[in-house]
């Protein structure tokens, strides 16, 4: 379980480098954010959320069972929406409006 | 490597719960200068990285603390501090209320009132409830952050505190912090087990993996007294993702079923320990995989368990939405962790009073790292981090900070230049990975893991205290190339300490009290007429000596 950074996207901010709680993430030589060890993520998606540019990808190692999908966020005012990539095209979108309260 | 000298009136080892928030209280109360250091940075340091989605320690209307004192004293069978519980269970429902005011969403009926989950929590979108608190302490004018800076030692001469030792991760700087007063905030120990999924995804864990017991170890070396490191924590979490279960088991209700689908949690008991005892029982006689029975909710309370998971453990969201296999439709599979020692759960940490002071003059713990209080969950933390800090107001009066001796600086600066291969010592045949693996191969198989179903003995204890020992010794030759790998060595070494705690206490106590929790094949009874005590420890000249102590005893 893991992250992948689209470089072509990335604007090489450092905001998800400095977000990391594990200090996970790097910028390299060409100013481009890259994920320096991928075996050590938690899977907390703190950089798939500070990332302004949507550059980022979560998704599950396949020793835990993953199977190729990819999760990113996006801000829509007090909506966060939760997207899922699956690798046959398939998007879900969840939204979670943050002025609202779990209801479990 | 540069050398920064700062002077601090209270020095805050830790940006997580209990860390910011003895902060802003110590901030707000005094016009004391106070530094956290925080190994990341702490807008999403710590436990609450990807949120939460209730307080699990809340005075619901027509309770009291003495009842969550209570209910904590049973679930632990008898053994944490009542006088720790109560002054915790006092405060909770003020730092709720100040949370709220803060932003937090908490879920309220039309009268306006909390709505409860069960007798002790509410419901919240705890999705950005790190960054809320994080933010209250940088707005603070006195409190100053250093983030990316790692404690890796405490200076104590005479049983005092005078400060402590760092590294800057990203500065290449060698921190001497001398302060007045030290708040031990680091969390708890994960990484000292081999983990659920010891692959690609060994850091797919429930507890945070960056908490690697810094505290614990730093207190141990300088011979503060620590509790109940026997008492691990195993929680019992979804299959794979090890996302937590109470949001099943408490938000719609699903029981734990066996694979033939019979309700088993009645037959061992109700207790944290008990429910993970359960699944291992069913899993041994033949009867596994045991689920959470979540076929058959509706699809609003499907929908809202996709939300839910959302804001505290996206992977299990991401596993339904691409597997397809969601809980309405199909039961949800469940598993015992690796074992975790984690003070806001059980009671291992550190031997305090009610002021949350250590043993050590001057020396403070809270949250993760203070034992004898389980059951704290985020809410506890931040009353541990007021009452820590409230307390180290106190102590300090109108005192400057200490000082620290040169020689100690010097030896603290001689250690981090060999393991930065700057004195020409042989290096190791080994990488810190390597011996980070054996480490948890080792409690794995001989300290009671998932392996041996968490069971161990006298003499499998005995083989991996040996095997720690060896570790120890074998990672005074690793080499860092940068300060990352440098901090790698330390939190290595930090987990070693701590391992070999963990197995004195196991091997002390002539019992099984918790299951799994401390699962004793020589003793697999509950004693209550030799063993409701404390077994606390303290390393004196290298050896860590038992200390019993009477539970309730003044």
């Amino acid at each position: 379980m893991s992250i992948e950074i689209n470089k072509s996207r990335c604007v090489g901010c450092g905001k998800c480098r400095d977000v990391c709680p594990g200090t996970l993430i790097a910028l390299g030589s060409d100013r481009r954010a890259y994920i320096k060890y991928p075996r050590d993520c938690w899977g907390c998606t703190s950089c798939i959320k500070e990332c302004p540019v949507y550059a980022i990808r979560f998704f599950l190692g396949a020793d835990m069972g993953g199977t190729g999908g990819r999760l990113h966020t996006e801000r829509d005012g007090d909506i966060l929406r939760w997207i899922t990539e699956k690798p046959d095209g398939t998007v879900t979108e969840i939204d979670v409006d943050t002025r609202e309260s779990n209801k479990y | 490597m540069k050398t920064e000298r700062i002077k601090t009136d209270i020095l805050i080892i830790g940006g997580g719960t209990a860390g910011c928030y003895a902060a802003v209280t110590a901030a707000e109360d005094s016009d004391k200068r106070i530094l956290i250091c925080e190994k990341a940075h702490i807008k999403r340091s710590g436990c609450l990285a990807a949120g939460v989605n209730a307080l699990n320690a809340y005075i619901t209307e027509g309770r009291t603390p003495q009842d969550y004192a209570d209910y904590c004293m049973k679930d632990a069978a008898g053994i944490a501090r009542e006088d720790l519980l109560l002054t915790m269970s006092e405060r909770l429902n003020s730092v709720t209320e100040r949370l709220e005011k803060e932003g937090l969403v908490i879920l309220k009926d039309e009268n306006g009132r909390y709505v409860t989950r069960g007798n002790r929590n509410i419901k919240i979108n705890g999705e950005n409830i790190k960054p809320l608190l994080a933010g209250m302490a940088e707005r603070l004018p006195n409190v100053s952050i250093l983030n990316r800076v790692n404690i890796t030692d405490l200076d104590v001469t005479d049983d005092r505190v005078n400060g402590a030792f760092g590294i800057g991760i990203e500065n290449d700087t060698f921190y001497i912090i001398e302060a007045g007063a030290v708040l031990i905030a680091t969390g708890g120990a994960a990484g000292l087990y081999k983990p659920n999924n010891p692959g690609f995804s060994r850091h797919k864990m429930w507890y945070c993996p960056f908490n690697t017991g810094a505290g614990y170890a730093m207190g141990i070396r300088h011979g503060a007294e620590m509790t109940t490191f026997e008492m691990r924590f195993i929680a019992l979490r979804c299959k794979d993702t090890i996302a937590p279960t109470g949001t099943l088991a408490q938000g719609v209700g699903a029981k734990q079923v066996n694979s033939l689908g019979e309700v088993y949690e009645q037959k061992y008991g109700l207790t944290t320990s008990e429910r993970v005892y359960g699944t291992v029982a069913e899993n041994a006689a033949g009867r596994g995989p045991c689920f959470l029975r979540t076929k058959g909710i509706t699809p609003e309370q499907e929908q809202s368990l996709l939300k839910a998971y959302l804001n505290m453990a996206p992977s299990q969201t991401l596993h339904w939405v691409e597997s397809g296999e969601l809980p309405g439709e199909y039961n949800v599979e469940i598993e015992g962790t690796e074992p975790y020692i984690v003070g806001g759960h059980t009671a291992s940490g550190f031997w305090v009073d009610k002021d949350r002071a250590s043993t050590i003059k001057g020396l403070y713990a809270a949250g993760d790292a203070a034992g004898g209080a389980p059951q704290k969950y985020v809410t506890g933390a931040l009353a541990e981090g007021e009452i820590a800090a409230e307390s180290m107001l106190r102590y300090l009066g109108g005192s400057s900070p200490r000082s620290i001796a040169e020689e100690s600086i010097a030896s603290h600066e001689n250690e981090i230049s060999r393991f930065l291969g700057s004195s020409g010592n042989s290096e190791s045949p080994y990488t810190t990975e390597q011996l980070e693996e054996a480490m948890q191969t080792a409690m794995d198989s001989y300290a009671g893991g998932i392996k041996t179903n968490y069971r161990f003995s006298e003499n499998s204890l005995d083989i991996a205290d040996r095997r720690i020992a060896q570790l120890m010794t074998l990672s005074d030759s690793l080499r860092a190339g940068d300060m990352q790998e440098l901090m790698y060595i330390y939190e290595l070494r930090e987990r070693l300490t701590v391992c070999r705690t963990v197995t004195a206490h196991l091997k002390a106590r002539h019992e099984t009290r918790w299951h799994c929790f401390a699962e004793n094949s020589d003793y697999p009874e509950r004693d209550d007429e030799h063993w409701k005590v404390f077994v606390n420890s303290r390393l004196v000249n290298g050896k860590t000596e038992i200390i019993l102590r009477r539970v309730n005893a003044p």
